[in-house]
């Protein structure tokens, strides 16, 4: 042999490659099912937990109870924790001199955090589907039309999203998958449980309630509860926030992900570039 | 014969904060050929690599792969180049296949042609019966030749292999240079860094010597040998109380002799080969019995100490390559950098 065979180079897209990245770190779950813990056992294993445990201490005025005031609150931690999944992968990725190999390629350098991205994406839908499907079997149900329910599984997902870049900013920071592990943490327990995901807030101290009610986290849940018809009345002096979830939402969706994009993909063009 | 150069490095220079990791680096290989980046850790070899391949922008100068430049037209050079870095960047969760499969799709090839070629890759690198298996499950050499598959899947017109055999058995290290002579005997430009003179001197037609971020010599193999001093004549006698004789006899035929009576060996500077030949044919006359006499070439080592003073493997590692750190920037200096960075690399 004196002369190779040398290929043709396609062009291919950014959504080519991404699917490419995102589908190898579908082999990964596939080879590793235990990375799916986060979205099944481990918030399957909360809505029991609460519902049974803590549950029957815990006074809601919905007409379902608990139960049903619940899910949503278990689903809104669950999507958060999505920044935790794409932080974790992308700095094994680094770690590893997975991304500079991905980098020497002739490909959109972007591809590398579009494609984790879509899996992350579909890691979460995967949760909300198990929490649904768990919920449904302990009583809770969907009060309102399709679409509503739509836009509650929507504000979900779009929190998802928001969350990645979270993910990606932190991933891109740290130097280590145990560092990343102990920020998200200390950051993400205390955020989603400060909260109105897991019990009331209007019988929290004032001060703690009033951080609880502009809690992100908290209009999400809210918005979700309301959009499925599992809703409590608002107490008196709900904060503002409570009084608008919806809204609120998707404006804190956009504001996240406003500022902490660009930082993420600075932070990650920083630890790439040199 | 004038070949067009390959790879070209012009006046490179990379700097991380107050640190010169790459102090002007300039060299030129030739289509086809063979060039050996020699030089201790933290001389500056991965950093100097990272710069060829697109991976971090030059603080000064550029360089061209396949006639490409990597700062105005890096999509063709990454077009035109594989790179296996220091630690083995395959998917340990992925199986050989697949992980020729995710970058031989990321490169546009089409289904067919990556089925095949995968194929025929995990054959010549002896990996036909664990190309199913998951990576994890792979010995160290066997990761190697994976991710030098991988960098393969295209067929790219040169290739760049930063220590390609750190942490290798001896085994596993002349298996892998033989594929490396293959693929150069197919028509490949390689260029491979090492801290190995050895590997260097195996595998390189030409070799650009650097330390501290400079080149400090280039030549080929030999030339860097002769550079470092003359060749030796070395004659072992059979029996230790031959030794004086033996000498008695050289001495008027050689400038000098030293005598090492342990290793019952006389060593002279050599003077070409009808000389050695000359004092072989005297010893046959003479009687006194010889175990071996032969020209002793300086190795490469020694061409190392003589270049730098200082031994090339004994160095610690100074800053930019440690092998426990593969290809990426050291860790002192994440705070210092790309306040310049193109436009683009991320968002485009």
């Amino acid at each position: 042999m004196t002369t190779l065979e040398r290929p043709e180079i396609r062009h291919t897209g950014l959504l080519t490659q991404s699917w490419a990245i995102a589908r190898r770190n579908f082999l990964h779950i596939k080879r590793m099912p235990e990375m799916l813990m986060d979205v099944t056992i481990q918030p399957v294993m909360f809505v029991l937990l609460f519902a049974y445990v803590f549950g029957s201490s815990i006074d809601v005025a919905t007409p379902a109870g608990y139960r049903a005031f619940l899910l949503a609150g278990i689903m809104a931690q669950t999507v958060a924790f999505a920044s935790f999944i794409v932080a974790v992968g992308l700095t094994a990725d680094l770690d590893k001199g997975i991304v500079d190999r991905m980098r020497s390629l002739p490909i959109n350098p972007a591809a590398v955090l579009v494609g984790r991205s879509m899996s992350s994406l579909a890691h979460s839908s995967i949760g909300l589907v198990v929490m649904s499907l768990t919920g449904l079997v302990i009583g809770w149900r969907i009060h309102t039309n399709p679409l509503e329910a739509a836009l509650g599984y929507l504000l979900l997902l779009g929190w998802g999203f928001a969350m990645i870049w979270v993910g990606i900013w932190v991933g891109s920071a740290m130097r280590s998958v145990e560092a990343v592990n102990g920020v998200m943490f200390a950051t993400m327990f205390p955020i989603t449980f400060l909260a109105n995901t897991f019990a009331p807030t209007d019988r929290m101290p004032t001060f703690l309630r009033l951080v609880a009610e502009w809690n992100p986290i908290s209009s999400l849940t809210q918005a979700v509860r309301v959009l499925w018809g599992n809703d409590q009345p608002l107490a008196e002096g709900a904060a503002f926030p409570m009084h608008h979830p919806i809204p609120f939402t998707i404006g804190w969706i956009i504001l996240i992900t406003a500022v902490v994009a660009p930082l993420a993909i600075r932070t990650f063009r920083r630890r790439t570039a040199d | 014969m004038t070949r067009t150069p390959a790879i070209e490095a012009e006046g490179l220079v990379k700097h991380f904060g107050d640190t010169v990791a790459v102090d002007g680096v300039s060299f030129v290989v030739p289509e086809g050929s063979v060039l050996g980046l020699l030089g201790p850790n933290g001389a500056g070899k991965t950093t100097t690599v990272r710069m060829m391949t697109t991976l971090t922008r030059p603080t000064a100068g550029t360089a061209r792969v396949a006639g490409h430049d990597v700062l105005r037209d890096p999509a063709a050079v990454r077009r035109s180049m594989g790179l296996t870095g220091q630690a083995a960047t395959v998917d340990e969760l992925l199986t050989g296949r697949e992980n020729l499969r995710l970058i031989g799709s990321l490169y546009g090839l089409d289904k067919a042609y990556i089925r095949r070629a995968s194929d025929e890759l995990l054959e010549r690198f002896s990996l036909s019966d664990a190309g199913d298996r998951i990576a994890k499950t792979y010995s160290g050499g066997m990761r190697r030749r994976l991710d030098l598959a991988v960098s393969l899947i295209a067929t790219p017109p040169v290739l760049f292999l930063d220590e390609p055999t750190t942490g290798l058995d001896p085994r596993s290290r002349v298996e892998l240079w033989e594929v490396l002579r293959e693929l150069v005997a197919d028509g490949t430009t390689l260029l491979l860094t090492t801290q190995y003179l050895e590997e260097a001197d195996q595998l390189a037609d030409n070799i650009v010597v650097i330390d501290r971020g400079t080149v400090i010599a280039e030549g080929t193999p030999l030339q860097l040998k002769d550079q470092s001093g003359a060749a030796a004549l070395v004659v072992t006698v059979s029996q230790a109380p031959d030794l004086e004789a033996a000498q008695a006899l050289m001495r008027p035929h050689v400038r000098e002799v030293h005598v090492d009576a342990g290793a019952r060996q006389l060593t002279a500077p050599a003077e070409g080969l009808g000389h050695m030949t000359r004092i072989a044919g005297l010893f046959e006359e003479s009687g006194i019995v010889l175990d071996d006499i032969g020209l002793k070439r300086p190795s490469l080592d020694d061409v190392f100490l003589h270049l730098t003073g200082h031994r090339a493997e004994a160095l610690p590692g100074t800053d930019a390559d440690e092998p426990d750190q593969p290809d990426r920037q050291p860790d002192h200096q994440p705070d210092h950098q790309s306040a310049g960075d193109p436009a683009g690399e991320v968002s485009r």
